[in-house]
């Protein structure tokens, strides 16, 4: 680890992104993954007759196996760049045979024949269409594999294979083989009951729409024949069809209605379903009397159109739910499927449902901490990263405690267990963010409680028209009361959020702005402070070379061979300070042996003979053996020193550069009306400079989190709406304050599960489209609402006089939500970032 | 107008069919995936380069993937 490199710097610098290719264009980049090569790496695979440029060998060896494959079409289709691929080392291959045991199959496996199995599989790194055709042939074209078919808008993914041919563990291999992580998984109970739900309403909406259809037909020739004239024998024949087909869509579809209707009235309250059940049953009885007598009117038509538009705007409903859902099911994946329990100090790998409280479990490095417990013996760095977001392994000895999922980074740990299950704080964290999920938005809620009261001011109205009718012309009363019952039906009031909400959502979705929180839209709406994280948020969150001194002019090495040298000792490195000069190698390569690395100080090795070294002052002084030289490069960046013996070679500074397009981001948000604040734990010149850059006027540098969250409260006390962009939760407290909470597509998962919309394009405009969609979301959300509400003040006395039949009234109320549901899908198409 | 005693019917059959069809469809799974098969169709499957295929032209056991 070398020097001058504050903690947070070097958590975020450890996430690369792809579009560094973007920045970097000079120079070849990878042909799998994007990424940059580094100069003197000779990786390449021959794809379709060219030789192509690999930056690893974890790239190359998936190009290799999508070339045997004769998958290289998948290089055409794909529209984005793959994830960067790594080499399988021999400790995971071990781990994925684990996936073959019978007893942690049990889990996830099903079996469906004597020798074919079933399993679920969540897929990582698919970043496209292409990516899924990759999959899919790859796996189907293995022996034994009798089905592989992805699933495009969840990535899970569902493979059928003979047990007997073929282990689960070589398919899940092969997966990786490509370049691809693939998890096995519980379909959970919530995703059963989804699939459930989904299916029985999409069945609902088709018998509702296929009836509506025959009936309007037979509806139309009724009408028609009042006029013309039918005889008797055929328009009772077409009221007795008609009642027929209606049957099957009152008591089958429409029947979520009534139990609804039924618990509101057991609860002693009115919901919209009230009036609905009451509207239908009643038409429809009204109706079936009437073709049964052979007199009066019938109203088939209204009962399925009113059923059907009253499915469909609960289907869009549910879809918007469902998606939401997944996100929280991810999560679980995250504990690992086995651990290593000791038992009398025997090792015996077991499956983590396995696990109870007391167990004593070893932890190797590297492994995934599978439960909740304390450290009984050795000591170890813990990568927590997951929950807090503070990437920097933290210290934990004997009598610490461990949370399942955080990652041993570094030795051997035995633990003991005392949290399982359910009572993990990983479950924990699931709970609270389905609950976030399911939150509604304080505007829905509004809708809700209105139609409420809506429905019972609407009811007692209905009542007294039909009183008053009653007395005064009695075979009018039904008819009229029924008019009053559709034409007024909440539906539209009741539609207006929900629809809106889920285009607009689906609209940034496309653009790779993720909502998570029903509230997310309407927060951003009405921001009028958004407060940005500097490193990895507003920059990069890399560092790059920015500046070379070569302090004694004689010495014989250039500018591009010093950088060569820097690079040659760091080449092992994952340090982001070796990632910097890895990628300003421009000069011939060197290579450099005997690397030996001191944490916090540097790095050194032998390079052509002489021993250099690379890291702070000191640490590069006790070699050169002469006082360190003036440094005349910028004091604020990241400064690190090269040197051998007797001869200080050179300075380097790093700085973090600011995102591509942050400066149009900020006076864009400027021109909206948005304040912008930059708060940083950095240092202040660096926090001044890139505020500078960006356009931020106001900015605070060396924030503690709690420094952070006194600003955001103080801002709050004034009445401002804050949101908070920030890329990872190591200030949990701040982004949990903020009214809203937008994380960057690389922060942490844990990051991106608890804010409440995630940047996953990573493109910083995208944020000003968002404000913009929020907006428009908002104005038509209160259109819909004006225009339902307007609607029904309009339509109730019309109704109420008797002036509008069943049919124009059922019309009239199709047409109002109609109305509601093309206004929200305005939104589809999405505003500019910039003007 | 009497041939309608026999269409109407008729047509009853056919929507009987249609929702027969459609909730067949539904269990299959055939509505879970809305997005897929719009990419799937655009890729080529039957490169025969591509092992599944060359098993298909010319049977051969132990293949190399």
């Amino acid at each position: 680890m070398l020097p001058h490199m504050s903690y947070s710097q070097s958590q975020r610098l450890q996430s690369h992104s792809s579009e560094q290719n973007m920045t970097q264009e000079n120079k070849q980049s990878c042909f799998h993954c994007g990424l940059p090569i580094p100069s003197g790496s000779a990786y390449c695979v021959n794809i379709n007759g060219n030789d192509e440029p690999m930056c690893c060998a974890g790239c190359e060896a998936v190009a290799r196996a999508i070339v045997e494959n004769g998958l290289t079409d998948f290089y055409q289709y794909r529209s984005e760049k793959t994830d960067q691929a790594r080499v399988l080392v021999p400790d995971e291959l071990r781990e994925l045979e684990l996936y073959d045991r019978a007893d942690l199959q049990k889990g996830f496996v099903r079996e469906t024949g004597e020798h074919t199995r079933e399993a679920s599989l969540i897929l990582e790194g698919i970043v496209c269409a292409a990516c899924i055709w990759l999959n899919e042939q790859h796996v189907k074209a293995l022996p034994g594999v009798e089905d592989f078919q992805v699933n495009y808008s969840t990535h899970r993914a569902r493979v059928i294979w003979d047990n007997d041919v073929i282990n689960l563990s070589q398919i899940l291999e092969a997966i990786q083989a490509i370049g691809y992580q693939a998890h096995p998984f519980d379909v959970g109970r919530q995703e059963q009951v989804f699939k459930q739900e989904k299916s029985l309403a999409m069945r609902r909406l088709a018998v509702a729409g296929l009836g509506m259809m025959q009936v309007m037909m037979l509806a139309v020739a009724l009408y028609a024949g009042a006029y013309e004239g039918m005889s008797d024998q055929l328009k009772s024949f077409l009221r007795w069809v008609s009642l027929l087909l209606t049957t099957p869509v009152v008591l089958y579809s429409a029947r979520p209605f009534f139990e609804r209707a039924w618990k509101d009235l057991k609860r002693r309250q009115a919901g919209m379903d009230v009036p609905v059940a009451l509207a239908i049953g009643g038409a429809f009885l009204a109706s079936a009397w009437a073709t049964i007598r052979g007199v009066g009117d019938v109203y088939f038509d209204s009962v399925n159109m009113f059923t059907f538009f009253l499915l469909t705007g609960r289907y869009l409903e549910m879809a918007a739910r469902h998606r939401a859902g997944q996100a929280a099911e991810e999560l679980v994946k995250l504990l690992p499927a086995t651990a290593t329990r000791l038992e009398d100090n025997e090792q015996v790998r077991v499956s983590v449902a396995e696990l109870t409280a007391a167990d004593r479990v070893l932890i190797k490095p590297g492994e995934t901490v599978p439960a909740d417990g304390v450290v009984l013996e050795g000591s170890s760095l813990v990568d927590e990263s997951l929950l807090t977001g503070e990437s920097l392994p933290l210290p934990r000895k004997p009598g610490d405690a461990l949370v399942g999922g955080t990652v041993n980074a570094d030795s051997p740990l035995v633990m003991q267990v005392n949290k399982v299950g359910e009572d993990t704080v990983l479950s924990a964290i699931v709970r609270l963010l389905d609950r976030a999920q399911t939150e509604k938005p304080s505007l829905a809620r509004l809708a809700d409680k209105v139609a409420g009261w809506f429905v019972l001011v609407l009811l007692l109205l209905a009542g007294l028209v039909a009183l008053w009718w009653w007395q005064h012309s009695p075979q009018e009363a039904f008819r009229v009361t029924l008019s009053i019952l559709v034409v007024t039906c909440p539906c539209a009031l009741s539609l207006a959020t929900p629809a809106t909400l889920s285009t607009a959502t689906g609209a940034l979705t496309r653009l790779g702005v993720l909502t998570t929180r029903g509230h997310a839209l309407e927060s951003l709406a009405k921001v009028t402070r958004l407060i940005f994280d500097k490193t990895g948020t507003l920059t990069e969150g890399r560092l790059q070379l920015s500046g070379v001194q070569i302090p004694d002019a004689d010495a014989s090495a250039g500018r591009d061979e010093l950088i060569s040298m820097a690079a040659a000792l760091e080449r092992s490195s994952e340090h982001p300070v070796a990632m910097a000069f890895l990628q300003a190698v421009e000069g011939r390569s060197v290579s450099a042996a005997q690397i030996k690395s001191v944490p916090g100080e540097g790095i050194e090795g032998l390079i052509e003979g002489r021993i250099v070294r690379l890291g702070n002052p000191d640490f590069v002084a006790t070699l050169v053996a002469s006082p360190v030289p003036e440094v005349t490069l910028d004091q604020q960046q990241t400064i690190v020193f090269l040197g051998v013996e007797n001869t200080w070679l050179g300075i380097f500074s790093l700085a973090d550069k600011l995102r591509v397009g942050a400066t149009d981001t900020i006076s864009s948000l400027h021109a909206l009306g948005i304040q912008t604040e930059l708060l940083s734990g950095d240092q202040p010149g660096v926090v001044e400079t890139m505020a500078r850059q960006a356009g931020i006027s106001v900015y605070q540098a060396s924030c503690s989190p709690q420094d952070k969250l006194q600003r955001i409260q103080a801002l709050q006390a004034r009445g401002e709406i804050v949101g908070m962009v920030g890329d990872g939760v190591n200030d949990a407290p701040v982004l949990a304050a903020a009214q809203i909470s937008i994380a960057m597509g690389s922060g942490t998962q844990l990051a991106q599960a608890s804010a409440d919309m995630v940047l996953l394009s990573e493109q910083l405009p995208h944020l000003v489209i968002a404000a913009r969609v929020a907006r428009k979301t908002r104005q038509v959300i209160q259109q819909n609402l004006a225009w339902a509400v307007l609607y029904n003040l309009l339509a109730l006395p019309l109704a109420a006089m008797g002036l509008i039949a069943p049919w124009m009234a059922a019309i009239g109320m199709s047409l109002s939500s109609l109305i509601v549901v093309v206004n929200a899908l305005r939104l589809r198409k999405l505003p500019g970032a910039a003007g | 107008m009497d041939i309608l005693y026999l269409l109407i019917p008729l047509s009853l059959l056919v929507m009987g069919i249609a929702i027969a069809v459609f909730f067949w469809a539904i269990k299959s799974g055939q509505y879970e995936d809305l997005e897929g098969p719009a990419h799937r169709i655009l890729m080529d499957d039957d490169d025969p380069r591509i092992p599944g295929n060359r098993d298909k032209i010319k049977p051969q056991s132990g293949d190399d993937s």
